[in-house]
């Protein structure tokens, strides 16, 4: 097992070859010690840092967690925290901080599509490990990332379809005007039109933005039944605020979010989000075991004031899921972490998760939930089971053209 | 006909919440020549005071009052934005007068720390402030609905709008603070205390960012970074309008405000953004002291 980290520190080292005999060295003197770094990267700073800082908090409470637990491998697992200030380049530089300075085992990290693109290549470059615990738009299955949130096909697909058969067939597709919102609307407009909906609009906002009269407007041009919105950050606030102003309300026409959870609907306001629904693999509400025990230990860690949500527990299960491969390989490699993951299961509070070896994606269940005046969710609709993820949407034969 | 009278009406509501946000920078950086990038973080306190207030009033305050909370909330949104800026004044701006680099140097870090502060008081995720029940709904004309919220940040800046003129126009301490404006030396020597009219009128304007801040609770986010959504739309109206120009700074606002409402109209938010800044530049290029120009005889 020396030789094997040994090795990933030269891999490491190979642009700096004349460091490469000191950085050995320390790698072997540092795997005497009885403890393990990992990376933490979100934004903890600018836009995003409304959401991703609740990720920090999930992730380093599972560290803790497990620390408590005697750790992995009998080391105790030593986070090192890194702010991505909202800034997909700051991402890249700080993984490479993480990988290359810090030499840590894995990092959980990001929030945006925008900031895995950045990171991507460096990950990738590095032969790095990247847990990433947030739903995104498919259409990608890095062999050094791990998705432990929701691909297209175990979030956005059947949402779509839940609403053509209970909400009305036209749609207007809304979004911010990053890689994320984009991909998802393409995915979705060939959904429509293989399902027999219609589409009635498009528009996309830059991220950010505050005032949305003018698209409202356009909305109530044309009419639509259902609203699918995939806008992000700050910009939902001022969405779902002046809607309600403009006079629509719920009943009128509904909308669907997919990046609205717990902590969002507390910034929003549940006075303009009431009725709207969103679609997740978890709530808080989620009635499991596990789930009590893992609100109960979140609301202890950081206020009775927090709520959880699906992209939190996505980040804790990724270092439990982590621990797990870890264990399985008996070692902290890069290459045996990978080769031990496929199948690994993990009881998440929002259900059990498996690891799909082949894209490295988990097994969900999928929920889509109505959104309350106490700003937790009231779940309408399940999909039963996990639903095997799919990132190319290859077993659907609509999404065809998109690859 | 209902998306006509939609559209203008969205146009003039984009303007006046344009010009709120403004209308502050208009007194520091348009007659101070003071760029102060830590304005949007102005905003932000007066966005955080409503919030407060908010909470003070559903703790404390019998339950029939509580719609009254933002009443409350926006001279003390002034005062606080205000107090900010007396601060900020008295402690670095004052000593950078005559150094613009520097002052948007140190001012940029002041409106960091600023964020961060707030971030450490109330955590980093959005706070929700409820609008109170009178603002709630519309008037229907024409099968289009104008929201009172924003017919109310209308008659806001109206009204802001027209004490600030009266102040200048009108006061003893207005005029002081126009004539240190105009010519500085002359005006000390004709006994005017140009520390003090400095350290009001830097106050003033950062009040009217708080206020600024008050309004906008009602339509968009409230978090540690609302200011950073507005200061580069309010320095470029004010820059549009012609540095130093109140009347400028409106015109500026109202027309960025109907440009921006039309072109995205007619395309999509992230093209509209770039149709106005290309329109602006051209303009500056065409006439680069603004709409209007102030620029007096006074030697510089």
């Amino acid at each position: 097992m020396i030789a094997a980290i040994s090795a990933a520190a030269l891999t490491l080292s190979g642009c700096a070859a004349s460091n490469a005999l000191n950085e050995e060295e320390e790698t072997t003197a540092a795997d005497t010690s009885d403890t393990v770094s990992v990376g933490v990267l979100h934004s903890l700073s600018g836009t995003m840092a409304i959401s991703e800082v609740s990720l920090r908090d999930a992730e380093l409470m599972a560290i803790e967690e497990i620390n408590a637990d005697g750790g992995v491998l009998g080391k105790q697992i030593e986070p090192i925290v890194e702010d991505g200030a909202s800034d997909w380049p700051t991402f890249a530089e700080k993984a490479k901080k993480l990988l290359q300075k810090d030499e840590v085992a894995t990092v959980f990290g990001g929030w945006t599509s925008a900031s895995r693109k950045a990171m991507l290549p460096v990950f990738e470059q590095n032969n790095g490990l990247l847990w990433y615990p947030v739903q995104y738009e498919g259409m990608e299955s890095s062999p050094n990332i791990f998705y432990t949130g929701a691909t297209t096909n175990q979030q956005i697909v059947p949402s779509v379809t839940w609403l053509l058969e209970n909400k009305g067939k036209s749609f207007f597709l809304i979004g911010s005007d990053y890689v994320f919102p984009r991909t998802a609307n393409k995915e979705i407009k060939a959904q429509l039109e293989a399902e027999g909906g219609t589409l009635v609009g498009e528009e996309y906002t830059p991220l950010g933005h505050t005032d949305y009269s003018t698209l409202i407007s356009k909305i109530k041009e044309e009419k639509p039944e259902v609203i699918y919105n995939t806008l992000n950050g700050d910009s939902n606030v001022a969405f779902f605020k002046q809607l309600k102003d403009a006079g629509i309300t719920a009943d009128d026409m509904t909308v669907l979010s997919v990046s609205i959870a717990e902590e969002e609907i507390r910034g929003i306001g549940t006075d303009v989000l009431t009725g709207h629904y969103a679609a997740w693999n978890y709530f808080q509400t989620t009635d499991t075991p596990e789930n009590e025990k893992f609100v109960a230990a979140y609301k202890e860690a950081y206020g009775d004031d927090r709520v959880t949500g699906d992209p939190i527990e996505a980040a804790y299960n990724a270092v439990y899921l982590w621990a797990a491969a870890v264990e399985k390989a008996e070692s902290f490699d890069v290459d045996a972490v990978k080769e031990a993951a496929g199948g690994i299961e993990f009881k998440a509070p929002g259900g059990t998760v498996t690891i799909d070896g082949d894209n490295q994606h988990t097994y969900k269940t999928v929920r889509v939930g109505e959104i309350q005046a106490d700003g937790q969710f009231k779940e309408v609709w399940n999909s039963g089971e996990p639903v095997k993820p799919d990132p190319y949407l290859e077993t659907y034969p609509w999404a065809e053209e998109l690859n | 006909m209902a998306v006509v009278i939609t559209q203008i009406f969205n146009g003039i509501s984009l303007g006046s919440i344009l010009l709120l946000i403004a209308l502050g920078l208009a007194i520091t950086f348009g007659l101070m020549n003071v760029i102060n990038m830590a304005h949007g973080e102005f905003i932000m306190a007066g966005a955080y005071t409503t919030y407060v207030v908010q909470q003070a009033f559903s703790q404390y305050v019998p339950e029939s009052f509580f719609n009254y909370y933002y009443v409350a909330a926006i001279p003390l949104s002034f005062l606080i934005g205000a107090l900010l800026g007396f601060v900020l004044e008295k402690t670095l701006i004052r000593f950078l007068y005559h150094r613009p680099l520097d002052s948007l140097l140190a001012t940029w870090g002041v409106s960091l720390i600023l964020q961060q502060v707030a971030r450490s008081i109330f955590g980093a995720p959005n706070v929700a402030v409820t609008s109170p029940a009178w603002l709630d709904g519309g008037i229907a004309i024409a099968g289009a609905v104008l929201p009172y919220k924003r017919l109310f940040i209308i008659a806001l800046v109206t009204i802001c709008m027209i004490s600030l003129y009266l102040y200048l126009d009108k006061t003893a301490a207005g005029r002081k603070m126009r004539a240190v404006t105009m010519n500085r030396s002359m005006a000390s020597s004709l006994g005017v205390s140009t520390k003090k009219v400095d350290a009001a009128a830097f106050a003033i304007g950062s009040g009217l960012a708080g206020v600024a801040g008050c309004a906008l609770t009602v339509l968009g986010p409230i978090g540690s970074t609302i200011g950073t959504y507005y200061i580069v739309d309010a320095f470029m109206i004010v820059i549009l309008g012609g540095i130093g120009s109140l009347i400028g700074t409106v015109f500026g606002a109202l027309s960025v405000g109907m440009l921006g409402t039309i072109a995205e109209f007619w395309t999509g938010a992230s093209m509209a953004k770039v149709i106005v800044f290309v329109a602006i530049i051209a303009f500056l290029q065409y006439k680069p002291a603004g709409l209007f120009s102030a620029r007096t005889r006074s030697l510089e």
